[in-house]
């Protein structure tokens, strides 16, 4: 009995810990953020990996979510007769949950994994360590670019995703099932509120902040070998679903 | 020198991308206009309440889309809703004498204008008026019609004999 109280205690412990490492390395990261911001260089190239590499999946993805979305919402609609409401609740639906949290679950398997096996990847080979002895902090060189980068891919991602999905209902809802294109589009403009976009970028740069930390925590405190490197990329996808989803229900209560 | 380029470049396509989708879902809420084509003519309308009609909205003819609603404008001077309609010029022999109103589509759907023709010789051309229209129905209004319509008539005449189970003062 007293063996499991102190198994217990003892994976409570290991959880507070990294919840204290974790946020101690996200007051490191804002504490560099503004010289971070000064290497355009470094930056560009970490908005490359982050954003345009992750664009041909968000768009796909993007598009059969969108078609997905006009099939049973048209098939929904269409019994109470009141198919001309397809636009307007896919537009909400989109832009409050659905496109920053499909978007945020793709980052975190797209770009989070990279990163968190690059930077796991350097670790395990010894570089963060070679930078150090030249006095290069890997802090700054290495983990800072690519956090900022995936917090400015992730709300342009985003308003992509939310665009080629109305496209995607628009395809199904008004070419093929031949819903009225005046209604569809003016009802959707009647009702759809700047707040509500707002809301929908607000919550994808939170999610893009939370994805891409978890992703460079994760790959900067992995075990130096190949299992640790593995552990670590799974650990980035779990968490930051997980993380995505409970951030989702809190930003929401906030702005409701 | 050149990989970077090739990575500099496919950025800022990447960046401007994500911008013209904000400016897209931006942009959408205002009025654009929807599937007005260019081959058509203008015919206005006086209501005294349009309800939820938007611009954007179709005119429609026994069910069939002849046309879109441009615009809708208050006038100070008539105190009523001018509704201006954009016609497809296919669709150019609609007598004048045919009425307008405004209709909702479905329980929940949104309204729209339904023309319905009348017996004239002579058609509408580019900027006429419709003289006989129908306003949206209001549901409010619909009710306190039906209700005040209720109380003038029970005090009147049936007020003491006829309907025992409906008490007159509920009413």
């Amino acid at each position: 009995m007293t063996a499991l109280f102190g198994e217990l205690w003892e994976s409570m412990r290991s959880f507070l810990e990294r919840i204290g490492a974790l946020a101690r390395f996200f007051g490191r990261l804002l504490w560099l953020t503004p010289g971070g911001l000064l290497k355009v260089r470094l930056l560009i190239e970490q908005v490359y990996n982050a954003g345009a590499l992750s664009l041909v999946i968000i768009m796909t993805c993007g598009l059969f979510v969108g078609m997905v979305m006009g099939l049973q919402g048209y098939d929904l609609l269409q019994r109470i007769g009141s198919e001309d409401s397809l636009g307007v609740g896919a537009a909400m639906a989109l832009l409050r949950e659905l496109g920053p949290v499909v978007t945020a679950l793709l980052f975190a398997g797209r770009a989070g994994t990279a990163l968190a096996s690059e930077i796991g990847l350097m670790r395990a080979t010894d570089q963060l360590s070679a930078m150090e002895i030249m006095a290069v902090d890997p802090m700054r060189r290495v983990v800072l670019p690519r956090f900022l980068g995936g917090v400015i891919a992730m709300p342009l991602l985003t308003a992509v995703f939310i665009a080629i999905s109305l496209y995607g209902v628009q395809l199904i809802g008004v070419q093929f099932f031949g819903v009225d294109q005046g209604q569809f589009w003016s009802q959707m403009r009647g009702t759809v509120e700047l707040s509500d976009i707002r809301e929908g970028l607000i919550k994808g740069l939170a999610f893009g902040v939370a994805c891409s930390l978890i992703a460079v925590f994760e790959g900067y405190n992995s075990l130096p070998t190949a299992e640790g490197v593995g552990q670590a990329t799974t650990r980035t996808v779990v968490v930051s679903a997980v993380v995505t989803l409970i951030l989702d229900y809190i930003i929401t209560a906030l702005l409701l | 020198m050149r990989p970077s380029r090739a990575i500099d470049i496919s950025t800022g396509l990447f960046v401007l991308l994500g911008l013209v989708a904000i400016a897209f879902l931006v942009t959408q809420i205002t009025s654009k206009e929807v599937g007005v084509r260019s081959d058509t003519y203008r015919l206005k309308a006086q209501f005294e309440n349009v309800g939820g009609l938007k611009p954007g909205a179709p005119v429609t003819m026994s069910g069939v889309t002849v046309g879109r609603v441009e615009k809708i404008v208050y006038d100070m001077n008539l105190f009523k809703a001018v509704v201006t309609m954009r016609i497809d010029n296919h669709f150019n022999r609609i007598p004048n004498d045919s009425d307008a109103s405004i209709l909702t589509s479905g329980l929940l759907g949104g309204q729209y204008v339904g023309l319905s023709p009348g017996g004239s010789e002579e058609v509408f051309k580019n900027g006429d008026r419709i003289e006989f229209v129908q306003d949206a129905i209001v549901l409010e209004n619909l009710i306190s019609k039906y209700l005040f319509s209720q109380a003038e008539k029970t005090p009147a005449g049936a007020a003491p004999a006829a309907t025992p189970a409906a008490p007159a003062g509920k009413e």
